[in-house]
């Protein structure tokens, strides 16, 4: 269903979806108190999973704000140009503290358009110095081409070896677009050929450039390797664009892509599709298990989504400046119907299906 | 009947109860089908566009609601959405008015 399109962000609209309790309120009212179907517990209950424990912690996910160029549809932060939620230089400093001492091999930062934080350079170049095995940054693409200030952009990422990992939401503008808004797909081409021509996303680079596809609307992601092939033949054909992998990621029913659902009157459809499509060899391995979510502001989350749920870790330990790895993998991870999104088909996570 | 429609989108979601009432024939139909659509020598994406331009040319209600969401999901654009159900439609009228030789035939055979 086709929707006027917005250009602020929910909070900024003062819309009832900007509250996370009202959100909470909704995914667990009507067809999962009804009995229609079954709340996410109760499902795991069923093999046996629940309470989700987590596993080894392998990832820690660093969103530095909420402020972005864009303001996609589907977008579960909320984010936009009038979200002025950013990470201090003081937290980012806690940060690096236990970015130095972790298990965990891999640092994702996201955002929002993470580059956006006046601090985002020098977290960069700090964290790199840690050594971590893997570090991500989740770059919308159009940020490079945004401003003069971020042309530099794939130059930096490549002194630093950063792994960018991007957002694409189709080979075609008019699906682009559609989703991410106009003009999105053109800058998001040029933003791609750039950082090829720097070596990102080269079959023998070690500069991996990964892309994420998630759908625009009211559907399931398509098998992962097929969209991968189909996204690697157009891209080459079209734009001689070329990056390693693709991630298919399946919306969750949160913030701006709640608001759609509810909007378009598919939510209820949305959510028999994410649990007939439930998985339980997904649950094994959904990123809670093995992945910690850090907020602008320092607090702890099971994940991004839990995040913007406000549903912080069910541990002693919640905030940054009282990190405690051990105590923290000791926790029951904190669920709701939400979490059938991870848990559908082969499973969805920041690094693709998992299953 | 719970419904004052012939047609009720949630009946789609009862499509497997079909086994109930004959197990057999049921469990062979699904089987059967979950086999035709894996990929092989046409692609899952060729045979989902097969089939959603065949779900047209049957006018069957839940197999468009169906194939409409499955193309979208394997990544396939509005333009060859409806490329597909051309060749659809072209082939159900084509399939009419090809009939007309048999009307020309029998014209030549019975007309003086």
């Amino acid at each position: 269903m086709s929707l006027k399109k917005k250009t602020q962000s929910l909070h900024k609209r003062n819309d009832e979806l900007a509250n996370a309790n009202r959100q909470l309120e909704i995914l667990s009212n009507g067809i999962f108190k009804n009995g229609e179907l079954p709340t996410f517990a109760n499902k795991i209950k069923e093999t046996h999973q629940f309470p989700l424990r987590p596993k080894k912690l392998e990832i820690l996910q660093i969103n530095v704000g909420y402020m972005c160029n864009q303001v996609c549809e589907h977008c579960h932060v909320d984010a936009g140009p009038d979200r002025k939620e950013i990470m201090t230089r003081e937290t980012m400093m806690q940060c690096l503290e236990v970015i130095r001492k972790t298990e965990a091999h891999t640092l994702d930062l996201t955002g929002g358009a993470p580059e956006m934080n006046p601090d985002f350079r020098w977290f960069v170049e700090e964290a790199s110095k840690a050594g971590i095995k893997d570090f991500i940054v989740r770059s919308n693409l159009t940020i490079i081409r945004a401003n003069k200030k971020y042309y530099d952009l794939p130059e930096f990422f490549k002194k630093h070896n950063v792994h960018v990992v991007s957002s694409m939401p189709h080979w075609t503008r008019g699906k682009t677009d559609k989703q991410r808004g106009d003009g999105v797909f053109d800058k998001s081409i040029k933003a791609l050929q750039e950082l090829n021509a720097v070596g990102y996303g080269m079959p023998d680079s070690d500069l991996k450039l990964d892309l994420v596809y998630n759908p625009s609307g009211a559907f399931l992601p398509g098998d992962q390797a097929s969209m991968e092939s189909d996204f690697k033949k157009a891209l080459m054909e079209d734009f001689g664009i070329q990056f390693h992998n693709l991630f298919a990621i399946t919306n969750l029913p949160v913030s701006r892509f709640l608001d759609y659902l509810i909007a378009s009157e598919n939510y209820e459809d949305y959510m028999y599709q994410l649990v007939d499509a439930y998985n339980p060899a997904a649950v094994e391995n959904v990123m809670c298990t093995n992945t910690i979510s850090i907020s602008w502001d320092g607090w702890l989350y099971d994940c991004d989504f839990n995040q913007m749920l406000g549903l912080k870790v069910a541990s002693k330990v919640k905030h940054i400046s009282e990190y405690n790895e051990d105590l923290l993998n000791n926790r029951n991870i904190i669920i709701s119907q939400h979490c059938y999104g991870c848990t559908a088909g082969a499973g969805s996570s920041c690094q693709g299906v998992v299953a | 009947m719970a419904s004052n429609n012939y047609y009720d989108p949630k009946d789609l979601r009862k499509f497997g109860n079909i086994t109930e009432w004959s197990e057999e024939l049921g469990t062979k139909f699904f089987d059967y089908y979950g086999k035709v659509f894996e990929e092989g020598a046409l692609t899952a994406r060729e045979k989902a566009l097969i089939a959603l331009a065949v779900s047209h040319t049957e006018q069957c209600p839940y197999c468009i609601d169906a194939y409409t969401k499955d193309t979208l999901q394997r990544g396939v654009t509005k333009e060859e959405m409806m490329e597909a159900i051309h060749v659809g439609a072209a082939i159900k009228s084509g399939a009419t008015l090809v009939h007309g030789v048999m009307m020309m035939n029998k014209v030549n055979k019975l007309d003086m």
